[in-house]
């Protein structure tokens, strides 16, 4: 099973690896506000999640961690 | 198994970058390149002027911060001190090395200086606020051109590459963007190439990247990736332009 950690302190909620995510896991957490203000990306689902790291490969701040 | 983590040669420092600027996504290629050739003891990486002008905050090798457009001329002497034990890159936006800094960019590629230089085309003046730089396409709106830019009044956009590959100098000059995850991977090979090329001693390489400026065009992060493909692309076709060894061993 793949894991997702997040650095979400320093997510600005671009969404780009929502866009990039191939199973659409990934959001922008409407109902969360982090350190900088913005609303970081979270996953919706992490028991889906295969783990092809695209999500990681688009973020311009390397916030995502990925294992599996 | 750790998949995917922050290249070492980055540091912790979070990004003062617009949220989806790509600057980041090539900040962590080179960085990643640097940890895989392992040559971060010995790197010396020359900061532009420009959005990346903090890029010395965000790489863990050494860096000098160099005068605006001067990074080829900074690089090269760096280079020249210590050719063995260096290895040199710079990284330039286009208002710096398209604009300002062509003339140290067109000599340094006309002596095949062996330096690595990775060039951010974002068609646009980030730092300042989103005025017309020299690589803006015809027609697209910006500060100091309201109405869309007219070829006429201010010339057209200059395509460093192809403008480049006529010398005879260069050794490797490609280019790439990182738009989508496949670009980014073709990106990254690019910018190994550049840095193995240079480890070689076969002198200058340029790895021109497509990038996106969410904030200065005016755009959600999602839309400005889209239109580096509708608008950028066609205009700047992405590819090899000048491969010299390779063409030699044909």
């Amino acid at each position: 099973m793949a894991k997702l950690t997040f650095k979400t302190d320093n997510c600005k909620g671009c969404g780009l690896c929502v866009d990039a995510c191939p199973k659409h896991l990934l959001r922008i957490a409407p109902d969360k506000i982090n350190k900088k203000g913005h609303h970081p990306a979270e996953i919706t689902d992490p028991d889906a999640c295969v783990g092809c790291a695209f999500c990681a490969t688009m973020c311009p701040d390397c916030i995502i961690k990925v294992e599996r | 198994m750790v998949v995917f983590d922050k290249p070492h040669a980055l540091t912790d420092v979070p990004m003062h970058y617009c949220p989806g600027c790509t600057h980041g996504i090539v900040h962590r290629l080179v960085a990643e390149v640097i940890d895989e050739l392992s040559i971060e003891g010995k790197t010396i990486g020359i900061a532009p002027v420009g959005c990346s002008v903090m890029a010395y905050n965000y790489f863990n090798c050494d860096m000098i911060e160099a005068a605006h457009g001067r990074a080829p001329a900074v690089a090269t002497g760096v280079k020249r001190a210590d050719p063995e034990n260096h290895i040199v890159f710079t990284y330039q936006g286009d208002g710096d090395l398209a604009s300002i800094g062509m003339a140290e960019t067109v000599h340094a590629a006309a002596r095949n200086e062996n330096i690595t230089i990775i060039f951010i085309n974002n068609a646009i003046y980030g730092m300042t606020g989103g005025q017309m730089a020299p690589t803006s396409l015809p027609g697209q709106v910006t500060q100091t051109s309201p109405y869309g830019r007219d070829p006429k009044l201010c010339g057209y956009p200059i395509r460093v590459c192809e403008m480049l590959s006529e010398l005879e100098g260069p050794e490797y000059l490609e280019r790439v963007t990182v738009n989508n995850v496949k670009n980014v991977k073709n990106a990254k090979k690019a910018i190994k190439k550049a840095f193995q090329n240079q480890i070689d001693g076969k002198g200058f390489s340029l790895v021109e990247v497509i990038s996106a400026c969410p904030t200065n065009w005016g755009m959600t992060p999602q839309a400005a990736l889209k239109w580096i493909d509708d608008k950028m692309i066609p205009y700047y076709p992405l590819g090899v332009y000048k491969d010299r060894s390779a063409k030699e061993a044909e």
